[in-house]
């Protein structure tokens, strides 16, 4: 089956036309005139209409013109049935018992250029007093897209790039952080959060220039890693705490600072300038909008950035000295805590700027979306290898391309969950993720 | 102020249900954290499958009480074996993450649409205690003393939750004397010591990650009993309370969950009271009552971080048997 896409054109106004006729003269003598046209195309029983007292009825019309063989189905309590409208446009069906029925309209069999309003064409209907109830669906002026499967894969691909790349922003400093003091940092959500969350201060709340507040936000996440580093980290460092222990400490500071977002900003959504814009830019079967290819380009490069500091610098290099490890690297003159501190200063970084790549994906901005993707960006961290800043942003990468192009078998509000599926597999056959090495497994 | 009021709900918070629920869960992650050094973050699942694998079965299939009893314990045995087969022989921080991600595919399983007819999605299931309401022998009506008057429906579930958690701190407490327990301990001070011994770790971990997730779950039927079920109660946040708890009483206790579902609750009633209570009197002018809600969540975190800093053992632990592993 070819799945479709509704796009209602949102210039013009809908017409709302329509519907449903009633309990009038004129719709019972329409039933009588012709009964067989009401119950065709067939249910269970053909006697149908004779049989059952209750009937479900409507008029389908689009600017005065009647609709003639639009399919209508009845379901619900163990029935269902279809019908076609008549030239009249007039539909009716018969039901056994007065109960709750869904209704719907197929799309497909509307004439070009119709559609029914998103989401409306399936309406619940229930009886009232009377014995038969009209049933109405509005219909407007619309383009439906038969977007063919292989341009929806290539429309999901691209989408799932934009958020594996955003993904992977957050994953290297997690990675990282990780890779260097082998703390796994529950709190990287809130580092998330924190950049969306600036921008919307700045940009919204105190209408700086969108510029502007991108870049106070990224400076304030940096600062903010810096802090969290100089005032929490070191000194529990310092005090010997066991890993367990930070990450416990991690969580609890992910759950303090997440609960203080709430705070100050509430439980509500906002959206960052230019957060909706619509997507009218087409590559082929692909339509983008600017939003989607400034995100993505943002990534690409500042990837490539982190790339060239972790292989071409010596800071780079010596973090990645550390992250193999710690003592010796501290043992041939690396400044162990200095390399952590910008650690944490570049994870912050990244951290807040994919906070704001991901408040345009979304869209939106919230106290608890970094939270969101945390457990996303946990299983791209995972998948590439614990510690491997390069198996993140493959890892990411996966993650990102999987829970999109996963919408197109998966309902929607699961698309997660085969993400995290993925994570358990690849650790029952791989648990060293894709780049990582067997010994850090232990 | 109603401080008559503020004490009243603390003082109920001492023996309700949901204390119990929590200290079983606690329980439950004792025996992971605590004795065996397995860091399990998805007792939420763990409760998750508990309250569905007995509302589902009682609602769509008319179930008696012990088949709906069995019916969770059935799902989430072989819930722990998912989790532990592939990450058991791994390093800890693997389960952590595997297991906080499994208890999100549930919760996630269980809130979609798509599943609605058989878990109610968003809006749950509601109204399957019947069968287990006509063992009640307590007679119908509202009795009790001082702020304790609850109806006969919510003692029952009240003295069931706490005879459960007292039957499964006794079994706890006897496990850990027994040779089993030794061994669970051994594992926790230094996995390969016990596994030099001749002992299989990896068959000690999975017993162990199924009994504590067989506590949570029978605590997940308990929280549920005196309400409805939702798949929103089964976030991340849940399990992370229960740690919060499991730490304030002591990890590698067997009284310590429990003194700590008290504390924490009784605590966190009188705090939430008397903080809604200040705002209302204008004493904090600069909160609103919603605010004043989320304080408590913010209290949780930064007491979690106080207490594994400064008092890791917990108020009833022993700082020398630290519930920490290497």
């Amino acid at each position: 089956m070819e799945p479709t896409r509704t796009v209602p054109t949102r210039s013009r106004g809908r017409w709302l036309i329509l519907l449903g006729i009633l309990i009038s003269a004129l719709t019972l003598s329409g039933i009588a005139a012709s009964p067989a046209v009401a119950d065709e195309g067939g249910t269970d029983d053909p006697a149908a209409e004779e049989e059952y007292e209750y009937f479900f009825t409507g008029n389908v019309q689009f600017e005065g013109e009647a609709l003639e063989g639009v399919l209508i189905t009845v379901e619900g309590n163990g029935f269902d049935a279809e019908t076609e409208t008549d030239a009249d446009g007039r539909w009716t069906i018969g039901v056994p018992e007065k109960a709750e029925y869904e209704v719907t309209l197929d799309q497909d069999t509307l004439p070009e250029g119709v559609v029914v309003l998103e989401g409306q064409d399936t309406v619940t209907a229930e009886f009232g007093l009377t014995k038969r109830k009209a049933v109405n669906f509005f219909l407007g002026e619309g383009q439906r897209v038969t977007v063919n499967y292989f341009d929806q894969v290539v429309q999901r691909v691209v989408s799932g790039l934009n958020f594996g790349l955003l993904l992977a922003l957050a994953a290297i400093g997690l990675s990282l952080i990780f890779g260097t003091t082998g703390l796994s940092n529950f709190a990287h959500a809130e580092l998330i959060t924190f950049g969306a969350l600036m921008v919307l201060t700045f940009g919204v709340n105190l209408a700086w220039p969108l510029w502007l507040a991108i870049i106070v936000a990224l400076v304030l996440s940096a600062a903010l890693g810096w802090t969290l580093d100089a005032a929490l980290w070191k000194p529990l460092r310092r005090r010997g705490v066991g890993l367990i222990q930070l990450m416990i400490v991690s969580i609890g500071l992910s759950l303090a600072l997440r609960y203080t977002y709430q705070f100050f900003y509430g439980g509500s959504t906002s959206q960052l300038p230019g957060a909706t814009l619509p997507s009218d830019i087409r590559f082929g079967a692909v339509a983008l909008s600017w939003v989607d290819l400034v995100s993505m380009g943002v990534s690409i490069v500042v990837l490539l950035a982190v790339a060239f500091f972790l292989l071409r610098t010596r800071i780079g290099k010596a973090t990645r000295a550390v992250s193999d490890n710690a003592p010796l690297a501290s043992a041939s003159g690396i400044d162990v805590d200095r390399v952590i501190r910008i650690v944490w200063v570049l994870g912050a970084l990244l951290a807040g700027l994919a906070g704001i790549l991901w408040a345009y994906f979304r869209p939106g901005v919230s106290w608890d979306m970094g939270f969101q993707i945390l457990l996303l960006v946990f299983a791209a961290v995972t998948l590439g290898g614990l510690g491997t800043a390069f198996g993140a942003l493959v890892g990411s990468l996966i993650v990102g391309l999987f829970v999109e192009v996963s919408t197109l078998w998966l309902p929607s509000d699961m698309k997660y969950v085969g993400a995290l599926v993925i994570l358990i597999v690849v650790l029952l056959f791989r648990p060293q993720g894709i780049l990582g090495r067997r010994e850090r497994i232990g | 102020m109603d401080w008559g009021a503020i004490f009243g709900n603390a003082a109920v918070e001492l023996i309700s249900p949901t204390t119990a629920a929590y200290a079983l869960a606690a329980l439950g992650l004792a025996i992971h954290f605590g004795f065996t050094g397995l860091l399990n973050f998805g007792q939420a699942g763990f409760m998750l499958l508990g309250a569905y694998g007995y509302a589902i079965p009682a609602l769509k299939l008319g179930w008696p009480w012990w088949a709906c009893l069995l019916t969770s314990l059935l799902a989430s045995v072989i819930f722990a074996l998912i989790l532990g087969i592939p990450t058991l022989r791994l390093r800890a921080d693997y389960l952590a993450i595997v297991t906080i991600a499994a208890a999100e595919v549930l919760r996630l399983t269980f809130t979609t649409n798509e599943f609605a007819p058989v878990t109610g999605s968003a809006n749950g299931l509601s109204e399957y205690q019947r069968d287990l309401l006509t063992l009640n022998p307590l007679p119908d009506g509202r009795y009790g003393f001082g702020p304790w008057v609850f109806s006969d429906r919510a003692w029952f579930f009240l003295i069931l939750g706490w005879i459960v958690v007292i039957l499964a701190a006794l079994l706890t407490w006897l496990l850990m004397r027994s040779p089993w327990g030794r061994v669970i301990k051994g594992i926790r001070e230094d996995e390969d010591a016990v596994r030099a011994l001749g002992k299989n770790v990896y068959s000690y971990k999975m017993q162990s990650l199924i009994l504590g997730g067989l506590f949570g779950t029978v605590a997940g039927i308990i929280f549920v009993m005196p309400r409805a079920v939702v798949p929103s109660y089964f976030q991340p946040t849940l399990t992370f309370f229960i740690y919060a708890i499991l730490l304030l009483g002591g990890a590698a206790t067997i009284l310590g969950p429990i003194l700590g579902s008290i504390v924490f609750w009784v605590l966190l009633s009188f705090f939430s009271g008397f903080i809604a209570r200040a705002v209302e009197a204008g004493w904090l002018p600069f909160m609103t009552q919603v605010q004043a809600g989320q304080l408590r969540f913010i209290l949780v975190g930064v007491a979690i971080m106080l207490i594994v800093v400064f008092m890791p053992q917990g108020i009833l632990g022993n700082k020398k048997e630290l519930a920490f592993v290497k």
